[in-house]
């Protein structure tokens, strides 16, 4: 009995010591302007008490959702949380990037008080690929979204198969009456959730007018998951995103609870879709995020709001007003251009970029910057995945930048672009400049990996074009 | 028209490169289509005629489909289907365009296929094709994979390769291979013994994977000249401006704190 009391004293002190701890490295590490405290509290209060995931996120009143995916897992929780705070909701979010267990912690510790008290009432988080075994049976969360898998990053995250079963095991740890909000027309998705525990909602896009003419080589799941036959495609949207049927095992795409019809893409500008989503309503949304895998994201987004209570209008509400985050296509304004900024870090989200800059045939200037730091991927490989050959007649300048920017400039060169029409320029400003300079008022697009992409940032934002990065 | 060299002089029609790429949607992990897209970019700029004719499951291969086979990598998944495939269907013509003086460049996963077996991590053995003498082992699911930018350097060529490994598999050659380069930079077939690739004939293996010969021209030239060798001996082919593959090369080269040649 004793012993017991003891115990709980001790971890009520734990606890305390740990928010205390971690909110000083916040405010320190902020102070000392390190990366603007978004992993290093968490690291540390952890260090104090191992179990303050569960232990904070258990207190938020309406529980928590994890976005996991390749591609548009930052956009999609961030238009999550923007529908759920218009919908009257406070959620706890985490900053772009720190999507690993320490990231999640440190968006915890900022909302909660001394006492561990949160001010928010829903988390909103989004989860690295390879983390969701590591937070999800700490999370519990009501709803699981699950965006999309491609090949990204090998050396880091080894093949997709792995992720996919990676997935699958993490989810047999989901709470009964947990929601998993997945991509039906990605095959390896629906794979890694179906016949998890839990009601499935499975949202995509019902569109043939956006159907490719072939399935791309970028394409990741052209045998079945479970039998190794090839998978027949009705159509495919990107990538392997399509209307999929296994021939054997008869498996295909799932009957969408959540569908993009009548969609209309305005180049770099947005898109406006008819969200049809039997049981919640249908709504005609408009929205600034551009491209096909942007409805994706907004499908995704949209079906968990419905999933967590909101109403059709609060989301086609929300999504009308929703700005998208830098490198996600915000227009930014420098050196008297005009700028968009989106992040490309693997063959199918690069080549879905690509189409969406090149549709209006605005011409614009086109830097590329590649790094090749840990949190880019180390190996360049993909960028022979990627149809640079799309450039060749739709851009009269290519700027290329970063680490690997002869690599980029040698892709470009077997891509059939002119050697002339080509400037290497290694440093992001001299690479801004050069761009911005030869605009004459084209649009320039910044294409750029993960870590090009805060490299170019800080440029603008020395320039006065964006604010302080923590502010995002 | 006498000797292989007035053979070619006498030629209306210049030699055409013959490609043949196995599996290009299911050994394609690393962007390996893009050593298709070099082969085929420096035959063209040099106004030599080029196919691809492209060979995936289920579907037979003629030992005359091509002189240049490739065969890239792919997940343990895909490279069991590949194995079966590659076994059942395509071991006696791809044996026989080899002994015709067919030329191989076998890469990561491919390179495995190449040998005489893969044993992965879990699962049974995967039969290869045994035009190169080695074999693979997996060490187990918990052991490092090797990964990292290698370079490897070549006899006979003046330049080093660059390029980046992946893989879990430790390749051992046996005594009728012989290995392709020494280990500059980066692990190479095991970690261990300093070597990296396989040779035997004109079948190459390496686990420079992907698109490794954008960066090493010389190499891409080599495999080119010796499949236009197979039907047309003597062939010459003119250079190349090359300047982009030397900037890419040096500054990687620098990085890794290795001089580049010339
Ligand atoms: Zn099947």
């Amino acid at each position: 009995m004793l012993g017991t009391m003891r115990g709980g004293d001790l971890t009520g002190v734990r606890l305390g010591a740990a928010i205390v701890l971690g909110k000083m490295t916040a405010t320190l590490s902020r102070r000392l302007q390190q990366g603007g405290g978004t992993t290093m509290p968490g690291r540390v209060a952890r260090a104090v008490e191992p179990r303050l995931l569960p232990l904070l996120s258990r207190r938020l009143r309406y529980g928590s959702v994890i976005v996991a995916g390749t591609n548009g897992k930052t956009t999609t929780a961030r238009l999550l949380a923007h529908i759920m705070r218009e919908a009257g909701h406070h959620p706890v979010h985490n900053r772009a990037g720190a999507n690993l267990a320490a990231g999640i912690l440190s968006a915890l510790l900022e909302d909660v008080d001394l006492r561990g008290r949160p001010a928010g009432d829903i988390g909103i988080f989004e989860v690295d690929e390879a983390t969701v075994p590591r937070v999800l049976p700490h999370l519990a969360p009501r709803v699981a979204v699950f965006t999309n898998l491609f090949r990204d990053q090998l050396d880091r995250y080894g093949e997709i198969d792995t992720i996919a079963g990676l997935w699958r095991a993490a989810g047999e740890a989901l709470p009964a009456g947990a929601v998993l909000v997945a991509n039906g027309d990605d095959p390896l998705v629906y794979e890694a959730v179906r016949g998890l525990p839990g009601r499935l909602v499975a949202f995509g896009i019902e569109d043939e007018r956006h159907a490719l003419p072939a399935i791309e080589h970028t394409a990741e799941a052209r045998y079945c998951y479970r039998c190794g036959t090839p998978y027949q495609y009705a159509l495919t949207y990107f990538g392997h995103m399509g209307r999929y049927r296994c021939p054997t095992c008869g498996v295909g795409r799932p009957p969408l609870d959540v569908a993009a019809q009548d969609v209309a893409l305005e180049g770099p500008e947005g898109a406006a879709f008819v969200l049809d989503a039997p049981g919640f309503g249908t709504v005609k949304v408009t929205t600034a995020l551009p491209g096909l895998y942007n409805v994706y994201n907004v499908l995704a987004a949209s079906a968990a709001a419905f999933v967590l209570g909101a109403s059709v209008e609060q989301v086609r509400a929300a999504v009308a007003s929703f700005a998208p985050a830098f490198g996600r296509a915000e227009r930014i304004v420098a050196g008297g251009a005009e700028l968009r900024v989106l992040l490309s870090k693997n063959p199918a989200g690069f080549n879905e970029v690509l189409r969406t800059v090149l549709s209006d045939g605005r011409r614009p200037v086109v830097l590329i910057a590649i790094n090749d730091n840990i949190a880019d991927g180390r190996d360049v490989s993909w960028l022979w995945d990627v149809d640079f050959e799309h450039l060749a007649g739709r851009a009269d300048h290519v700027i290329v930048a970063g680490l690997r920017a002869e690599d980029m400039a040698l892709r470009l060169r077997y891509a059939g672009i002119p050697d002339e029409a080509v400037d290497v320029q290694p440093g992001y400003e001299p690479a801004l400049r050069s761009a911005v300079s030869r605009a004459a008022g084209r649009p320039v697009v910044v294409l750029p990996t993960y870590t090009a992409m805060l490299g170019i940032r800080d440029v603008l934002r020395r320039w006065g074009a964006v604010g302080r990065y923590w502010e995002h | 028209m006498g000797g292989g060299r007035e053979v070619l002089g006498a030629l209306s029609a210049p030699p055409a490169l013959r490609i043949c790429h196995l599996y290009p949607d299911l050994l394609n992990l690393y962007g390996d289509r893009g050593n298709i897209m070099v082969l085929v970019q420096r035959a063209r700029w040099r106004g030599l005629p080029v196919t691809v004719t492209e060979v995936g499951l289920g579907e037979a291969v003629a030992p005359d489909a091509g002189d240049l086979f490739f065969i890239g990598g792919g997940e343990d998944r895909q490279q069991r289907i590949a194995s079966d495939d590659l076994c059942r269907i395509k071991r006696a013509a791809l044996e026989e365009a080899m002994r015709d003086g067919g030329v191989m460049l076998a890469v990561c996963g491919g390179y495995q296929l190449a040998g005489r077996y893969y044993r992965p991590a879990e699962g049974e053995d995967l039969q290869g094709l045994g035009l190169l003498d080695l074999w693979t082992e997996h060490p187990g699911p918990t052991t490092r994979r090797l990964i990292g930018n290698l370079v490897i350097e070549v006899e006979g060529m003046d330049d080093p390769l660059i390029g980046f490994e992946n893989h879990g598999g430790r390749t051992h050659l046996g005594p009728g291979a012989r290995p392709l380069g020494r280990v500059l930079t980066g692990f190479g077939n095991n970690g261990e013994d300093g070597w990296e690739g396989a040779v035997s004939r004109r079948v190459y293996g390496t686990y420079l994977h992907g698109p490794f010969l954008p960066k090493n021209p010389a190499f891409a030239d080599r495999l080119i000249r010796e499949a236009l060798e197979r039907r047309h001996p003597g062939v010459v082919l003119s250079p190349l401006p090359d300047a982009q593959a030397a900037r890419a090369r040096a500054v990687m080269l620098a990085r890794l704190g290795q001089r580049a040649a010339g």
